[in-house]
């Protein structure tokens, strides 16, 4: 098990031509995922590496091959159509790497999959690895050892960071979702959360947030009502400035809303450890599931 | 992307929102044109700078003469103005909007923005104009009606009504109303912005419903449509370095420390800052370059973060993915060498060829403090710049 993605999901790339699109194809590749199919347009009946098949769309390549999930590494401009594309194709888990989608953009493709439903994962994120099966994404595959512990992020290297650190205190993971930092995307921590604990093979989640919105909270209150495994959770920003978008377009403080303090101390609230600086996130995670055995 | 008040307000005509009579003036002279030009008093100058509070910090007065346009214009331009949203450094007022002045029966409030819970843009009006709506939210949540556009439809005639008529146009100013109503959520729409506002939206004894605030904020992924737009942005209202990193294609937000943070992802960068904090230091800036960084990228970060004065040391904390840190290490010893570096600095690798970066680093000679992980890299960099 592992959610959302295994050894045996189906993936097409759209955008498989461009330089990132091609790069990560390649890197997805070495990792074991299943790449069956490729789309850009205008590319239709090229194959790439000589090996995978590339069509001009999403539904003229499902005509000829089968295929799960996609992973998108079109350009910001036509990112959001080819999420509509995925979704209208019959694509079950759309992966959308791309970063700079304009927010009104996606405000049109959430109401676009109430009619189309889909898991979506990002945009702006690193993607889903589940680790030593399947990774659609950009993260490096070989920090990741397959194990009980899921993880869910708003961010990118901090995700990485905290597997590295996992791995090297022997907590392999079942599967990372790297949500992404922009303020409207697609599945957010519940729907993450939700997945891992009806995953049998998770038995801790780590959960990394930042500031910004209010997901941080709507979880904390979540897990404290459904969650049963341990969960650790970590919040960047402590010593964000009010106002300014760091780096991420949905991490930013508006007025007194979105702070990591009012964060922390939710989760703190509704029972949850968080740690307390970036290099314990495995340490605190170590804790909680030796507390649960107890 | 922000932009001043008179400008938000020449957009917002263009989508049928009345707004007060006025001119933009950079000098006191141009001001006793203006005035002149208006032919009516008192007349209002308005200082012209990216922040909220201005009215309280003296940067908007009430003329009742040519006189007293000449002496007050005098007084405002060329001000530092500080207000609660610029810091205690404050803002040098440079321009000046000369307004007609407006015998005000209500003040409403009236804004567009996306809900991020509900995933939707949000017409947001209130009876309570005038006032920092956060307030308003806080003390009578009762006095905000809000409607979230579904936007296969866009927002429906009826529901601007229905707005108008919450706010209390009635009768004869209903249709003012509705229009206002309409034009700023296809502002709202046609011009990508994050948040538009009008606080307050009067409604005058004479009974014409005008804009007499403005505020546009664009969102900076949507600007790549409108070219147009990108002009009208005021660079004397930026940080100067923050401006270089976003040219640059870098993340970067000065902060008030002295130690200079170079780190890949928005998340570590954060991260990284806080940790800085928890073992006593102070951050000097955000600094993302970018999962993808190039060497020149990196040595465009590294003098960024040198060329600010109050820098007492500099902290590299990079989690390799798609950076490679051997790219960073080629970049960190290309920049280091070009600008002679004279405070400590702290290099904490992991991830895509770190071992390969560590050596490039060691092999240059450069004084550089290795680190073996993000805790120690920040005790490191903390202890280097305190005082011994």
């Amino acid at each position: 098990m592992a959610i959302w993605v295994d050894e045996n999901t189906r993936v097409l790339t759209q955008g498989i031509t461009g330089r990132n699109g091609a790069f990560h194809t390649r890197q997805c590749l070495a990792y074991g995922t299943k790449i069956v199919a490729g789309a850009t347009p205008g590319k239709g009946g090229e194959t790439f590496d000589g090996k995978i098949p590339v069509f001009d769309g999403v539904h003229q390549a499902l005509k000829e091959v089968e295929a799960e999930a996609s992973m998108i590494f079109v350009p910001a401009p036509a990112a959001a159509d080819a999420i509509m594309e995925a979704a209208d194709a019959g694509i079950k888990v759309i992966v959308c790497i791309t970063e700079g989608i304009p927010v009104l953009d996606m405000v049109r493709v959430k109401r676009f999959l109430v009619d189309h439903p889909a898991i979506l994962i990002g945009p702006n994120c690193p993607g889903i690895i589940s680790a030593e099966r399947s990774k659609l994404g950009i993260m490096p595959g070989y920090i990741h050892k397959r194990g009980t512990i899921g993880v869910v992020s708003r961010s990118g290297t901090l995700t990485y960071e905290a597997v590295y650190q996992l791995s090297a205190l022997g907590f392999g993971q079942s599967t990372c979702v790297g949500m992404g930092g922009d303020p409207v995307h697609g599945v957010g921590f519940i729907d993450v959360l939700k997945a891992f604990q009806d995953d049998p093979e998770t038995e801790g989640i780590v959960l990394i947030g930042e500031i910004g919105g209010s997901d941080e909270e709507a979880a904390a209150a979540f897990i404290k009502e459904n969650v049963t495994k341990p969960v650790v959770a970590f919040v960047a920003g402590r010593t964000a400035p009010a106002g300014k978008r760091m780096g991420h377009a949905g991490a930013i403080i508006m007025g007194s809303s979105g702070t990591a303090a009012h964060k922390i101390e939710t989760f703190e609230r509704c029972g949850i450890r968080v740690a307390e600086n970036p290099a314990v996130i495995g340490e605190a995670m170590k804790r909680a599931l030796d507390e649960a055995k107890r | 992307m922000n932009i001043h008040e008179y400008q938000a307000k020449e957009l917002f005509k263009s989508f049928g929102i009345a707004v007060p009579r006025g001119q933009l003036v950079e000098t006191p002279q141009e001001a006793l044109a203006a005035a002149k030009a208006l032919g009516t008093f008192p007349v209002v100058l308005k200082a012209q700078v990216h922040a909220g509070g201005r009215g309280k910090a003296g940067g908007v007065k009430l003329a009742r003469s040519l006189e007293e346009v000449q002496e007050l214009a005098s007084q405002i331009l060329g001000m530092k103005l500080v207000t609660r949203q610029t810091g205690p450094k404050g803002k040098i007022v440079r321009k000046l909007l000369v307004e007609e002045g407006l015998e005000i029966q209500k003040e409403l409030y009236l804004a567009s923005l996306v809900d991020r819970q509900k995933e939707r843009v949000v017409v947001m009006a209130s009876t309570e104009g005038g006032m920092e709506i956060e307030e308003v939210a806080k003390e009578t949540p009762e006095k905000i009606f809000q409607v979230h556009v579904d936007p296969a439809y866009g927002l429906l005639g009826y529901e601007a009504k229905g707005l108008a008529l919450k706010l209390g146009l009635g009768q004869d100013l209903v249709a003012q109303g509705t229009k206002t109503i309409q034009g700023l959520f296809r502002a709202m729409i046609e011009l990508d912005c994050q948040m538009a506002e009008i606080n307050p939206l009067i409604v005058t004894k004479d009974g014409k419903v005008l804009a007499l605030d403005a505020k546009v904020v664009f969102e900076d992924n949507g600007l790549f449509r409108h070219s147009n737009l990108q002009g009208l942005l005021d660079e004397f209202e930026e940080d100067p370095k923050e401006l270089v990193a976003r040219k640059q294609g870098i993340n970067y937000i000065s902060v008030d420390g002295n130690i200079g943070c170079l780190v890949n992802g928005a998340g570590l960068a954060m991260a990284t800052m806080d940790i800085v904090k928890l073992f006593g230091g102070e951050p000097a800036n955000f600094l993302d370059v970018g999962g993808g960084a190039s060497k020149d990228q990196i040595s465009e970060a590294f003098r960024l973060i040198l060329q600010d004065e109050r820098v007492k040391g500099i902290l590299v904390n990079i989690f390799g993915g798609i950076l490679r840190c051997d790219e960073l290490a080629k970049g960190i010893t290309e920049a280091a060498k070009e600008i002679e570096l004279s405070v400590p600095l702290v290099v904490r690798l992991e991830g895509t060829n770190a071992p390969e970066g560590r050596e490039i680093l060691k092999a240059s000679g450069l004084a550089i403090i290795p680190a073996a992980n993000m805790a120690d890299a920040a005790k490191r960099i903390v202890q280097a710049v305190s005082p011994a």
